[in-house]
Parts: C-alpha cells; structure tokens; sequence
C-alpha cells in the first residue's frame, strides 16, 4: 500500500491510496455533478461526500482522496469542508448510528430518560460503540421534530413521539 | 401532533390532510400551478409589486419585507441571477417547514418558479439540512413530475421563460441557515458567512444576483399572485401581512404546526386553549420562547391577561419578537437556568468559529453554565453571564451572536430567581466570592 505517512510503529497515518467505486456509484455521484454549472464542480462536494460516507462507512482517507481526484480540488479541501459538518463521520461507526436530539424541547419533553434506557441497554456512553460494531450513540443538537418530542434518529430515519416501550421495540428491529 | 388552521382558512396548510396533496395531480386539481399561469402573464415589476403591497416578510427568523429583496436584485445584470430556497430548519422549536416540504412540495415549485420569473432567473436550488434527507426524496419525485408536465426546463407552459429547478443537502450545521453561510456551503465550502455588502442580490451564489428566501416565504408567494397582494395583506395586518405557520412544542396538550392569521388574539388564548393548554393540568405555566429560540425568553405574567397579539408589532410590544415561530412552551417543572444552559449549548456547538466574540463568548458562556449547574456558581456569575453576552451582542460577524446572547440576558432578567437560587445557596458551598 502507498503511504505518505507513518508513526513510529509504521503505522500509517496518511495514504495517498484512492478508493476505488464501482460505476454504478460513478454514475451516482456524474448525476450530482450535473447539477451545478461545469466550472463549479466543488458545489457538489457535500453530496458526494454523503456518497463516500455511505460507501466507505466513514470518510476515509482513501475516499477523501478519490473525491479529491474527482472534483479536481487538493485533498486538503475536501477535508476543510467535511470537518465543519456534523453529520459526517471522520471515524467508524457502528452500523446503525443512533443520533438522540438534546436541545431544549426534546429536553423538556423527556430525552434525559430516552437516552439513560438506550446507554443502559447497549451498555455504552453517548459517543461511543457497542463492541460488536453494532450501535452508536452521538447526542446531537435540534432535528427539526420538536412538535413529536422526544425524538432520534437512526442513519436518515426519524423516530418520533418516543416512550421506552417504542425504544425497546426498535433497538430490536435494528439487526 | 396536529396541524391545523385557525381563525383564518388554511393557505399554507391547505393540503396538509389532503390524500396524495404531495403530487401534481391533486396539487393541480386543488388550484395548483394556476397561480402560476397567472404570474406568466403579469410583467416582473407587476409581480414584485403584489408581492411589496402584500407585506410579506421573510419567514425564517429576520422578517426582512421580501419584496424589498426582491427589487435589489439587478434584473439587467447579464450575469445568471438565482432563487435560492432555504431549507435548512434547523432553529431549535422550528418544525413547520419540515411539513410544509413533505406534503406540499409543488407549492415550493411554484413559488420559487414564480420568484424566478420575476427576477429573470433561470435556475432554482433547494438546500435542504442534511437531516432532512428523506425530504429530499420527496421534493426529487416532484420535480421529475414537473419536469414532465412542461412546468420546469425550457418553456415553461408555452412561454419564453425557461427554468431549471435542483435540490441541495447540507450537512448538519445551524449557522446554514444564515443566508450568506448557506452559499458559502452550496459552494462546497465550510459554512461561513460572507461581509455584507455586498448584499446576496448583488453577490450570491457564484457571485452572482441571487435571492434567498425561507420555504414559507416561497410557499405564500402563489396564494399572493392568485389573490392579490392587497387581499393577502388583509388576512393579516397592516404591517403584517396574510397568514403565519407557527411550530409548538413543549408542555401544551396539542403540540403542532398552527397556521393563524397575522394578528391573532391573543398568544395566552392561543397556548391555552387552542393547543389545549398545559400538557399537565396541575403545572402551570411558567415560560414561553415564541419565535424559535434566538428570541427574548417570555415570563407567565408577560402573556396572562396581556392580550399580546400574534404578529411582528405585537410580539415586539409583548416582549419578544416572531423569528421563525417556533414557540417552546415550559411548565413550571422547568428551570430556565437549566434550559439557558441547554440553549448555550446548542450556540456553542452551532457557533461557526469564524469570528472571536461568538466562538470564545459562547464557549465560556457553555463553561460558566456548567459550572453553575455542577452547584459552583458564584454570585457574580450572573453578571458575569450578561458581561459576556455584552461582548457577543452586536459585536458578532453575523446574527448567531446575537441569537446566543439574547436568550440568556432575558432569561437572568426575567427569571431571576431561577438564577438566585443556583448562585447563592450554590450546593458545593465551596467558591462563593472567590
């Protein structure tokens, strides 16, 4: 594997290795592309981020690397911008990541207790993963569902209204 | 949750219950797109000017009069001129436009199809949040029926007027929903905000003309054109023009999306009997914050018997102001230290680091916080709280400081007891004058 960087132990820190997509997800990330004028290709930089992050799980160095190539930008841009988002990982997490809303009305209508159950059950601490890969939990600000309070959200779906019970019964779903 | 006009018809929300609304062909069969047709046969300055006489303000928080925006865009400019709609919901106790994007997407269409109209524009963006991905979906499926019903792309419905029409995601930042920080980030940046001038209509997105309206904004710009700017006007106020979709959450019984004409009398009829009054009849209540949380926090005494009209006049004269309209309702369980802190929190992860006051007062605000709440507050920490919301306030790059700083200086005006217990009788007992 090409590296540009290493540790002490020679683990490697920073590659210039590219992931490679298969043409199909290509396709995908041409189709954002098209969306903005020719000259301003790095508008599509979030967007194909999303893709890389679905991809590859997280984004990766070698992901970054290949958006980098595609959009033509330094590897450096590519990084500026994703680590301002909150919503992309810079590192693994579990298959399903469980995003409980803290701010204030969820706050009020019974988060605290919401995310006691689900730390107790997986027996994690917000930010952190379950052994197995499984889970992640991260506490994150207003998800614009106050009005079904409390509420989370697993990858892109909204989980509204919540009591235990319903925790329960969609911590078992989640395979 | 409900959702649901009163004391006015449903504008905004009449196709909230409407099976299939979301479609074009019950979005046309209920009056769709003809408000369009229309607008294609009106001059620009015509509809600019409807748009000036129905005193329309920007829905997102900033009120700004869109039809005053609208006419700074330099329509001879050669270069390509933008709508740009504003999707990114993400002010704390705002959910309105979430609904308003799931099941009436074609009325966004119109409305930004109209805004382009009127600006010479030839192309529409969406940026949406990156939370609201299943959104996204919803809005695509709209546009490729548009698309194949002659309504967006090249003449459109017969016409000389060609528009294309894309939808963006963000990524999981609130500064996004500051306009300049929103081109910044469907650039590809990081989602700083820009100086102003020059203003977005001169210098947006691409550097180009552009115009960025929130999604209600856009969604109330047919029913202008379909009406009459003058007759949307009267729905409302004089100054307050038409119809407003507000957000409840918090401890009210009916918690939801409420759209009531600009005016409505009076916020405590509306808290306690429309939204079917305290979530636990014993509490009673104790706070209101009613425009999303970057506005003036409201006392129980502010609202009971203070006839405090629903509209950009009244809530200013009640104490507060309209923002986005997100009102989050307390009982009297809650202490307004704690959810200061829980505010403070949410501007101090959203604060974009690009200028010191906000970035530094909004992270030792969260600090100061955190020590109150761990029983070391000290006496002077309040005054200490206001200090640095002082150096923060108007002193910020662009308007998050000021949304950070606001809901702690009335929280400590008004809830002062809230903050004498946490100070004075701190539980440690161990840092009082030090």
């Amino acid at each position: 594997m090409a590296s540009v960087a290493t540790d002490y132990t020679n683990k490697v820190l920073v590659t210039d290795e590219i992931a490679e997509f298969p043409s199909s997800i290509v396709a995908e990330m041409q189709s954002h592309l098209a969306k903005y004028p020719a000259e301003r290709s790095r508008s599509a930089l979030i967007p194909l981020l999303f893709v890389v992050q679905r991809e590859r799980g997280y984004l990766d160095n070698p992901g970054m690397n290949f958006l980098a190539k595609f959009l033509n930008l330094e590897v450096t841009d590519v990084w500026e911008t994703a680590t301002f988002y909150s919503m992309f990982n810079l590192h693994k997490v579990g298959k399903h990541h469980i995003q409980i809303c803290k701010t204030l009305s969820c706050k009020i209508m019974g988060e605290p207790e919401i995310t006691k159950h689900i730390c107790n059950k997986l027996a994690i601490k917000p930010g952190e993963t379950t052994q197995d890969g499984k889970f992640t939990v991260t506490l994150v600000e207003c998800l614009g569902s106050c009005g079904t309070a409390p509420m989370l959200q697993v990858g892109f779906d909204y989980h509204e209204d919540l009591t235990v019970e319903k925790v329960d019964k969609m911590l078992d779903s989640l395979k | 949750m409900e959702i649901k006009a009163i004391g006015c018809e449903p504008l905004q929300l009449k196709r909230m219950h409407v099976k299939d609304g979301h479609t074009l062909k019950v979005y046309q069969e209920t009056g769709g797109y003809k408000p369009l047709k229309k607008a294609l046969t009106m001059s620009q300055d015509d509809i600019i000017n409807e748009v000036k006489t129905s005193a329309l303000r920007g829905r997102g928080g900033a009120g700004f009069p869109t039809g005053m925006k609208w006419s700074f865009v330099p329509r001879n400019s050669p270069k390509q001129k933008y709508v740009v709609c504003n999707a990114d919901e993400s002010e704390p106790g705002t959910f309105k436009d979430r609904y308003l994007l799931e099941r009436d997407p074609h009325a966004l269409i119109e409305g930004m199809l109209i805004a382009a109209y009127a600006l010479g524009s030839q192309a529409c963006y969406v940026y949406y949040r990156g939370e609201y991905n299943y959104l996204i979906d919803v809005m695509d499926k709209a546009i490729a029926e548009a698309k194949a019903a002659g309504l967006i792309g090249k003449n459109i419905l017969g016409t000389d007027f060609s528009c294309e029409f894309y939808t963006h995601t963000g990524a999981g930042a609130y500064i996004c929903g500051e306009e300049t920080s929103l081109l910044s980030s469907l650039e590809g940046f990081r989602g700083h905000p820009r100086m102003k001038p020059p203003f977005p209509a001169i210098e947006g997105l691409y550097a180009s003309p552009t115009v960025v309206n929130n999604v209600e904004t856009l969604t109330a710009v047919p029913q202008i054109i379909e009406m009459g700017g003058e007759a949307w006007r009267n729905l409302g106020t004089e100054k307050s023009g038409g119809t407003k979709v507000w957000s409840v959450s918090g401890h009210v019984k009916k918690p939801g999306v409420y759209e009531l004409p600009m005016g409505y009398a009076d916020m405590e009829k509306f808290i306690l009997e429309d939204c079917g009054g305290m979530l636990r009849p014993d509490k009673k209540l104790k706070a209101v914050i009613p425009g999303g949380s970057s506005v003036y926090i409201m006392n129980a005494d502010q609202i009971i018997g203070k006839k405090v009209t629903l509209d950009y006049e009244g809530l200013v004269a009640g104490g507060s102001s309209v923002g986005s309209g997100g009102f989050i309702v307390m009982d009297e369980t809650v202490d307004i230290m704690e959810s200061s802190k829980n505010l403070t929190e949410f501007y101090k992860h959203e604060s974009c680091g690009w200028c010191t006051p906000c970035r530094e007062g909004t992270d030792w605000m969260a600090k100061i916080f955190t020590r109150i709440s761990e029983g070391n507050g000290r006496p002077e920490d309040a005054q200490l709280l206001l200090d640095i919301c002082d150096n923060i306030e108007g002193k910020s790059f662009c308007p998050l400081g000021d949304a950070a700083a606001w809901p702690v200086q009335s929280a400590i005006k008004r809830f002062p007891e809230d903050f004498k217990k946490w100070l004075i009788n701190n539980t440690n007992g161990n840092s009082i004058g030090v």
